[in-house]
């Protein structure tokens, strides 16, 4: 969709190669550059415009690092930068906890941003790191929203506080003083979804604050949002006071430059993020990924998290075994497509590996979530014999495979020549002198700042 | 359409806090009949903060400066508006009449208010004298179905439902069955949010197309993608990859009601030339209202 910030900005100053600052009159293209990126991501305008001043502060007269070229050296002050302001001020601990409990944290934000399912989500969390929480709905407008945080409840294995009062400052103040009665530490407060424009809605939430004197105040607020979120999340937090951000539905392909926005605007710490549909699809917030999604770098970090998580390990290590002795089968090709497509879908990885602007386009024509299907179809329709040794594969056998497949036979063929071509590569690969060769390349094309080095070699795809 | 008719006044009032929010300043550069470079810069920064995003914004600027070369004096908001109607009106929607069995199939990311519009259009369906079906399509998020069923309570319409982690082709379905069987012209569907990036949850919306085809071939007649007013650029993509996937004919662009303009919706309706069939601007069952693009347009403008 979007070329990364990085090609563009390589694009932008290629002509400053050879020079060692950055001047004013160098980088204004760049700058334009990386606004244009900040807007695409949904940072608001003059958000945007505080920190690009900032930027070229820092930026002008700053010697270009040895290695880096100065379009790297640009873009790793934009990185550190905004990495820096949304992670500033994060405290160790992700919650405050209150001195006597119960802990009381009030969630508060607009409709549909994902309050309750977020109420879910940090009840498990919390119930993990050994507390007790206790979730408490005081939505009396939407329609089942009650019964919905009950099911959530029910769902993250903690307890819902039950009452028959209609009045939301009534029962959070109730569900405190059972919660101090019974034991519970925490007491999670699901508000309703209000605009901040509706200031009878904004001041019952003024009105439960003082009821129940939350030690967290969290704003919940959808990565999506665009240029709005500094209204709303201002409004919010002038009137409320609030003490950190829970940021929802982190798992799309929005750039989410919402986030660096209600951080700026409120100064208060992004403390969580959620990213998926199950109760354990939440973590904590890490600003440099933030960082590296906003400004369109991808996001190798979390791919290599998700691979750390879902791929076995006995398995990896066992093929990596098979690598080095040049044993590669057609069964390890199966069992390894089998692993990557765990990591989700074609579009999803691709979109998490930084510079893959261009190429990502040419990719997904090729390597499409069907074009997986496909071929799994191809091996699986292939005897374990056969898989174990390609080399049974006649024209026969083929025919066979194609049909059990319903592929058409050149694809079955398109298939060994790649596997063929996996396993010399892989010979290669345990060649001293190209490891060496591609270090060396790497070493060029890198334009990541902080980028690890992937991990070796376990994943040709 | 006669029922919602006369309703632009109601759309203006939605739209109204948000003009005094933020468009008083692109009230004060609207009026001026030159624009220098300074305040040129000032009114695409506005125009930005509308979510229009760079593209449209660039179109517009340029369309001015372009006006701007041409003539001495210009009107600024009506060269604006000029612009944003091409855009807007590109697509006009068409109506929702009752014609044999109509199947409107709702679909969207995770909390722009597909439930909430399912209910609103029932209500109002119901209210000009024509049966609806509602189908209980979201079977995964908790309480999904009841909420569905506590707004067919008040709209006095049946609701289908079966149970949470069903088979959302299966109730899909039997509600395309039953309209078909007993001449209900209207049968909604609300299916459950899912993010647009996710492969598994984007093919079961065909798998819900394929299932009521067996029934009605030309089934759903109308895919509606909901889009909440505050959505960022990202809006784009939602409408992108629904529209390959589950092949959308209209948006309903909700919670216009905020300070948020919609303002995405000029990018999305640009690039993909689809009609927005209705705005959602309050909680009321008749706060869902059709889309008028010179209010929608007189509103970012400012009047």
């Amino acid at each position: 969709m979007f070329e990364s910030l990085t090609e563009k900005l390589s694009k932008a100053m290629k002509s400053l190669r050879g020079q060692a600052k950055l001047s004013e009159k160098n980088i204004e293209e760049a700058l334009r550059e990386v606004r244009m990126a900040l807007l695409e991501a949904d940072v608001h305008i003059q958000v945007t415009k505080a920190f690009l001043a900032k930027v070229k502060e820092k930026a002008l007269g700053s010697e270009v690092l040895n290695g880096l070229n100065p379009s790297q050296g640009f873009i790793d002050i934009v990185y550190q930068e905004l990495t820096a302001i949304m992670g500033g001020s994060a405290p160790e601990r992700p919650l405050e906890f209150a001195a006597k409990p119960p802990t009381v944290v009030m969630m508060v934000g607009l409709q549909g941003a994902g309050k309750t399912t977020t109420c879910g989500k940090l009840a498990r969390y919390l119930k993990k790191n050994g507390n007790s929480p206790i979730l408490v709905s005081a939505d009396v407008y939407r329609p089942a929203a009650i019964e919905q945080l009950r099911v959530v409840a029910k769902d993250a294995g903690v307890p819902s506080f039950r009452t028959e009062s209609q009045d939301p400052i009534v029962i959070c103040r109730a569900a405190v003083a059972e919660a101090r009665l019974k034991g519970w530490d925490v007491v999670i407060l699901d508000t309703a979804g209000r605009l901040h424009l509706d200031e009878t809605l904004m001041d019952e939430l003024a009105r439960i604050k003082a009821a129940t004197t939350p030690t967290e105040i969290l704003f919940v607020a959808d990565a999506m949002t665009g240029q709005d979120a500094v209204r709303s999340a201002g409004a919010f937090h002038e009137k409320l006071g609030i003490t950190g951000v829970i940021l929802t539905k982190t798992d799309g392909d929005t750039r989410g430059g919402a986030a660096f926005s209600i951080k700026h605007v409120t100064g208060q710490p992004i403390k969580f993020a959620g990213n998926g549909e199950k109760l354990d699809d939440f973590e904590r917030f890490h600003p440099d990924r933030m960082a590296q999604r906003i400004l369109g770098m991808g996001d190798v970090l979390t791919l290599i998290e998700q691979a750390k998580d879902k791929i076995d390990e006995g398995e990896a290590e066992r093929m990596a075994q098979r690598f080095v002795k040049n044993q590669f089968s057609l069964e390890d090709m199966l069992s390894q497509m089998r692993q990557v497509q765990k990591l989700g879908s074609m579009q999803k990885i691709m979109g998490m590996l930084p510079g893959m602007g261009q190429l990502k386009q040419q990719l997904e024509t090729v390597a499409t979530d069907k074009r997986m299907k496909h071929l799994e179809a191809i091996l699986t329709s292939m005897t374990p014999a056969e898989r174990r040794n390609h080399q049974l594969l006649d024209g026969k056998r083929k025919r066979r495979v194609a049909a059990g497949s319903g592929r058409p036979v050149h694809e079955v063929n398109r298939l060994l020549k790649q596997y063929l071509e996996m396993k010399k590569m892989m010979t290669q690969m345990n060649d001293p002198r190209f490891m060496k060769r591609m270090q060396a390349m790497a070493g060029k094309a890198g334009g990541m700042p902080g980028m690890p080095n992937f991990p070796g070699g376990s994943l040709p795809f | 359409m006669g029922l919602f008719s006369g309703l632009i006044d109601k759309f203006k009032q939605g739209l109204q806090r948000t003009q005094e929010l933020v468009l008083a300043p692109m009230g004060r550069l609207l009026g001026l009949k030159r624009l220098d470079e300074d305040q040129l810069l000032e009114l695409e920064e506005l125009l930005l903060q509308a979510d229009l995003g760079v593209h449209a914004t660039d179109r517009l600027m340029e369309r001015l400066r372009f006006e701007l070369k041409r003539s001495s004096e210009i009107d600024p908001k009506a060269v604006l508006k000029d612009e944003l109607l091409k855009i807007l009106q590109h697509a006009p929607t068409k109506p929702f009449l009752a014609d044999g069995v109509q199947v409107l199939l709702l679909v969207g990311v995770n909390g722009v208010g597909k439930t909430t519009t399912v209910g609103k259009l029932a209500a109002q369906f119901k209210a000009r004298g024509e049966e609806v079906l509602v189908v209980a399509g979201d079977t995964f998020r908790a309480a999904a179905i009841d909420q569905l069923e506590l707004w067919g309570e008040r709209a006095g319409v049946p609701v289908l439902r079966n149970q949470m982690g069903g088979d959302p082709a299966a109730v899909a379905f039997d509600g395309a069955t039953r309209a078909k069987a007993k001449g209900i012209p209207w049968v909604l569907i609300d299916t459950a949010g899912r993010m647009h990036t996710k492969d598994h949850l984007m093919r079961e919306l065909d798998k819900i197309r394929r299932s009521l085809q067996k029934v009605i071939p030309e089934a759903p007649q109308r895919v509606l993608l909901v889009l909440d007013a505050t959505t960022g650029q990202n809006g784009l993509q939602q409408a992108e990859a629904f529209k390959q996937v589950a092949g959308i004919t209209d948006l309903v662009l909700t919670k216009l009601d905020g300070s948020a303009k919609g303002g995405v919706v000029v990018p999305i309706l640009e690039r993909l030339k689809l009609p927005i069939a209705f705005v959602g601007v309050g909680e009321q069952v008749d706060d869902l209202i059709p889309f008028d693009p010179e209010a929608f347009v007189d509103g970012l403008l400012d009047v």
